[in-house]
């Protein structure tokens, strides 16, 4: 492995972002939603103006629950597919740099894109906020923050595994879109179907560990297991195992979704 | 061929399904070598060109470059002795000339303080600093072959880097590939332009339906083929039946025109024969042109 090739491409491609405004246009996104979700989230309940922090980050949950992923998957999604598209992929591949240094600087050259517009977006509101937060709130709209970027890795590593498959950019849109959907819309609704259709009878108890098997979910327990007041909020606080809380082990599975599709990219873009 | 092979091809098969794409191809390729590949679009030289850059695995058979076969452990230190300019290159639009150099340096981990030298070479020094965006299709072509001369490479692949270049242009590209010939750098090149090709290479391989069909130098290709020469004949007027009679017993291939000129053709061998036997008619003769077998007849001859 060779890091200088490695850290080349990272490079070229977080300055593409950095170039096209990408980063800057992505964190603006962000600003806008979390400074709207901060004053405007409680109107349902008749009232507006910045709430609580644990009210603000809870709103904000879902709110990056569908955006992040659908930025992360369309901003991987050609990573692949697109240069070899252009044609300059079997340019790159002359190169001395094996196929796993070139999927992985570009993994990380977008990540890096990714992260950046992701902390600078909802760190503008913080600063804007300022003056609400204690030294707790922040500590847990950092974590927030964290856990945003985190879910964006697992999203972009998905996306690039994408891009490695499909054949045509077309497709890997496609197929992108087709990943949102599933993660985001139709998995819960398989969970929340499957457990009516049971009655909660059969493996009622392994429940709550099928939500690990989407990133988006293990974002939003991550999120709400670290504020007591938000598990109350949502009346999950009794129905969760206390195995589930701990924001180590969630972490750790959310590494698994950035690790786990990056290497299955890997293994098809060798063959 | 001078020493042992650069490019070592040997029974190179490549099948997509039922495709034979490349079928059975033997070729060496000597250092220091100005070799062509030539087939019409759908012959494979493409394909084998991607080969013997590992890009694409074979389907049988072994390619060695510089005696270490191709998609080996091995072959990464020889990539850094490569330079490829793949066909209809298309490089980044939001890098400036220098940048997109800059970059591919780094990959190839040659130093990036060669990269200005090498865009003078290719006459962009005065671009170096503009986005490869405002760049014509003949200054993306030459930016690509000066990120294919990076790092002083010792084998240079070039599939048909001609495109889009004007006639000046691609006269300093021959003289470029000239220089780093003298050089000692082995160069292969895939053009469809055969008359531009044929006088610059040292030797060629005319590809069809994935299968080498000749090779050698054009003079041998022409020698094999024995394509016929053509010569015509400027005549006075009013004299075309008397030369038609007196050529009569002549080994001729053909002869045809009539009033002020003849076109005849006729064997190689019997080229002197028919030379002598046409300038003893002082009288009636005005002129004579011979005409060489061109090497889209050879082409055509082969790859039909």
């Amino acid at each position: 492995m060779e890091f200088t090739q490695v850290w080349s491409i990272a490079a070229k491609e977080f300055r593409d972002r950095i170039r096209n405004r990408w980063v800057l246009a992505v964190a603006l996104v962000f600003t806008a939603f979390a400074l709207v979700i901060a004053y405007f989230g409680g109107a349902q309940q008749g009232t507006v103006g910045f709430r609580s922090i644990e009210f603000t980050i809870a709103s904000l949950v879902s709110l990056v629950i569908y955006l992040v992923p659908l930025i992360a998957l369309m901003l991987g999604f050609d990573a692949i597919v697109g240069e070899r598209e252009r044609g300059s992929l079997d340019l790159l591949l002359s190169m001395p740099i094996t196929r796993f240094e070139l999927l992985l600087g570009k993994y990380l050259g977008l990540a890096g894109a990714l992260a950046a517009s992701t902390v600078a977006g909802f760190g503008l509101v913080a600063m804007l906020l300022a003056a609400e937060l204690d030294g707790s709130a922040l500590f847990h709209y950092v974590g927030f923050m964290a856990s945003s970027v985190l879910l964006g890795m697992a999203f972009l590593s998905l996306a690039v595994m994408v891009s490695v498959f499909a054949a045509d950019r077309t497709r890997a849109s496609g197929l992108a879109i087709a990943l949102w959907f599933f993660f985001v819309l139709v998995f819960d609704l398989l969970l929340l179907g499957a457990l009516v259709v049971t009655g909660g009878s059969y493996g009622g108890e392994a429940f709550p560990y099928l939500l690990l098997l989407n990133p988006a979910d293990v974002f939003r327990v991550l999120n709400m297991f670290s504020l007591a007041e938000v598990r109350t909020l949502y009346g999950l606080a009794t129905v969760f195992p206390e195995a589930l809380a701990s924001p180590a082990l969630l972490a750790s599975v959310m590494a698994g979704w950035i690790v786990a599709p990056l290497a299955v990219a890997t293994w098809r873009f060798r063959r | 061929m001078t020493g042992e092979a650069m490019i070592s091809v040997r029974g190179v098969t490549r099948h997509y399904g039922t495709i034979h794409a490349v079928d059975g191809v033997d070729l060496d390729i000597g250092r220091g070598e100005l070799f062509g590949l030539i087939g019409h679009n759908g012959a494979g030289k493409s394909t084998l060109f991607k080969m013997m850059l590992g890009l694409v695995p074979v389907t049988s058979g072994d390619i060695l470059i510089d005696g270490v076969p191709v998609r080996g452990s091995d072959f990464r230190r020889v990539r850094r002795g490569i330079g490829y300019l793949p066909e209809n290159v298309v490089l980044y639009d939001n890098l400036t000339g220098l940048e997109t150099l800059v970059f591919f340096a780094r990959l190839k981990g040659v130093p990036a303080d060669g990269c200005a030298a090498v865009l003078a070479r290719v006459g962009l020094a005065h671009a170096a600093n503009r986005r490869v965006v405002e760049y014509s299709k003949g200054m993306r072509q030459r930016l690509g072959f000066a990120q294919a001369l990076l790092g002083k490479p010792r084998l240079l692949f070039l599939d048909e880097p001609t495109t889009g270049l004007d006639p000046e242009a691609i006269r300093s590209f021959y003289a470029i590939l000239r220089e780093l010939r003298s050089e000692g750098v082995t160069v292969v090149i895939t053009s469809h332009i055969l008359a531009e090709i044929q006088e610059r290479v040292d030797r060629l391989a005319i590809m069809a339906a994935g299968k080498v069909r000749a090779r050698g130098t054009v003079q041998q290709l022409r020698e094999d083929m024995a394509l016929p020469l053509t010569l015509r004949v400027v005549l006075r007027p009013g004299v075309a039946d008397t030369v038609r009679a007196a050529l009569q017993g002549l080994p001729l291939a053909g002869i045809s025109g009539s009033g002020e000129e003849l076109v005849l053709t006729c064997p190689r061998t019997a080229k002197l024969q028919v030379l002598d036997a046409v300038s003893a008619l002082r009288n009636e003769v005005l002129d004579i042109h011979v005409r060489e077998p061109s090497l889209e007849d050879v082409f055509f001859g082969f790859a039909d």
